[in-house]
């Protein structure tokens, strides 16, 4: 059953050092609030899984919180590279992380294998592709009916995954709108869950538009939730507020330097605390 | 009467030309993005664009600046969960063309999106495969969209994130269920179509004004010329139009607050 928390105490209470953590939302919804939260914190070592590390694994890997990122796609959408991710990469800074690179597909997969609670997921992927040459974690395995030879990738299965939504209710279930990428999955894939929301109603089907068929994760399925007042910016929540292009091509610059980073992060999350 | 145009505009129109009316088009974000909307908003209005983030049949009013952007999903019929949108729609066979950007491309079309130089000491980290592996394969055909230089055009890729046509150029022979793989390859000087034998690139169109030398220069190996080399029609005072409505209104929307 969903508990109400303050960020703060859901990322003390559910994310430990070392542990494997998603933080989903594929380009909306990001849970920007959330990852800065595990920067104050100051979290170590932690494996983090996403399928586009976008900008908030950027600032927690050149924070020094990270130290493996599992992923299929790591830039900055439409404007170019993640400078942090890279210069971890390239030169280890401020400390060598490994990195495991999926496809898409495969991830997607992966993610709905986890919350399907299979140790695999199998897709029609990576043919001809030498991803595999470079990621232990990919296999081919035979059809047992048809013979054909199909790609194999193990679940995923987080310790903890955080994601962020519109709105939750009393009873903690929450309703997700919009681009909803691999959130549910996420959260039923994990052995805890974390949401933030932007704001929390009295009951979410006495709400006006809604549907039957709308994205609602239920409150018995997740273990925390924390409001989080435009939680996902620069990314934006549907219906609410849109996306910041303007920082995420400020940033480019901002995080091509390490001082420039560096300060930036002391002003804007060290210093801002959880209304940031 | 003869247009004034950019080489950018001759690619996006040409790029937007390959799109047929009534097809379902993956949509790759940046230039297949553009050329994609510029045939949705001229010659193929019935065209079903998809992109990755889940928005299936969207008709962006402006061009994304991600591929998540809330404009696609606002303009779309409906979004789907990214890993439905893998495994139905893609997987599934509802795709009729993916429409593909690269950094590196080779004779072969085999696509490198992840890095310059070698895996373990990387000259350049590039972004990865994102949806492009699967897309290239599962997609009934390809088409490609690139800026022609050297640096992008080179003999072999340095790594094969995306299948063309393999390194021997036979990567798809033998292979169930699988697309045809790229059929053409469009840039700013040039098209570019395999081989029907041996899937080498072979340049089938140059753009006005353009020369042989002027693509060799800019192709890393020694580049195939068909023997009824054609040259490409010029963008119609209709397609520049749209396109540069398209691009203003693009670029007033992501001018920020």
């Amino acid at each position: 059953m969903a508990e109400f928390l303050s960020l703060h105490d859901a990322v003390a209470r559910y994310v430990e050092d070392g542990a494997t953590v998603a933080m989903e939302g594929f380009t909306h919804l990001i849970p920007f609030a959330a990852g800065h939260e595990v920067i104050r914190q100051g979290k170590r070592d932690l494996t983090l899984i996403r399928m586009t590390p976008d900008l908030v694994y950027d600032q927690m890997i050149g924070a020094g919180c990270v130290k493996k990122v599992i992923f299929s796609w790591g830039g900055n959408p439409g404007v170019g590279s993640l400078h942090r991710l890279r210069d971890a990469v390239e030169k280890g800074w401020p400390n060598k992380i490994e990195i495991l690179e999926h496809s898409h597909a495969a991830m997607a997969c992966a993610f709905e294998a986890g919350a399907a609670g299979l140790p695999l997921a199998v897709l029609r992927g990576y043919v001809g592709s030498e991803l595999p040459n470079v990621n232990d974690q990919i296999k081919f395995i035979e059809c047992p009916f048809t013979g054909e030879r199909l790609a194999a990738v193990p679940s995923v299965r987080p310790d903890v995954s955080i994601v962020h939504a519109q709105k939750a209710d009393r009873a903690g279930n929450v309703l997700v709108e919009g681009i909803v990428g691999v959130q549910k999955e996420a959260i039923l894939a994990a052995r805890k869950s974390i949401v933030t929301v932007e704001e929390i109603v009295e009951d979410l089907t006495e709400e006006p538009g809604y549907h039957p068929n709308a994205c609602i994760i239920p409150g018995w399925a997740i273990d925390a939730i924390a409001v989080a007042e435009k939680g996902s910016l620069p990314s934006y929540a549907h219906g609410y507020y849109p996306r910041d292009n303007a920082f995420y091509k400020e940033w480019d610059g901002i995080a091509r330097d390490r001082e420039a980073f560096t300060k930036w992060i002391e002003e804007n999350v060290m210093n801002a605390g959880e209304k940031a | 009467m003869s247009l004034e145009y950019t080489s950018a505009e001759m690619m996006t129109v040409t790029a937007a030309r390959a799109l047929q009316n009534g097809m379902a088009c993956f949509v790759g974000i940046g230039l297949p993005s553009e050329a994609a909307n510029l045939a949705r908003l001229t010659h193929a209005p019935q065209v079903t664009l998809i992109y990755e983030s889940g928005t299936l049949q969207t008709k962006p009013d402006v061009l994304p600046l991600s591929i998540g952007d809330g404009e696609l999903c606002e303009s779309a019929l409906t979004t789907v969960s990214v890993p439905e949108m893998f495994r139905y729609w893609l997987q599934g066979g509802k795709v009729d063309v993916g429409f593909l950007g690269t950094a590196q491309i080779d004779r072969y079309c085999n696509l490198n999106t992840t890095l310059i130089g070698d895996y373990q000491s990387p000259k350049v980290r590039l972004p990865g495969g994102g949806g492009a592996p699967e897309i290239a394969t599962n997609a009934g055909e390809v088409f490609i969209t690139l800026k022609h230089s050297p640096r992008a055009f080179v003999k072999d890729v340095d790594f094969i994130t995306t299948l063309g046509f393999g390194r021997d150029g036979k990567g798809r022979d033998n292979v169930p269920n699988i697309g045809r793989g790229p059929t053409r390859v469009i840039t700013d000087l040039c098209v570019m179509k395999p081989d029907p034998d041996d899937h080498e690139l072979t340049v089938v169109s140059l753009h006005p004004g353009v020369t042989r030398e002027q693509v060799q220069e800019a192709t890393g190996w020694e580049i195939r010329f068909a023997a009824d080399l054609e040259t490409t029609p010029e963008p119609s005072e209709r397609e520049l139009e749209v396109l540069r409505e398209l691009k203003a209104r693009t670029a007033r929307a992501h001018a920020g607050k």
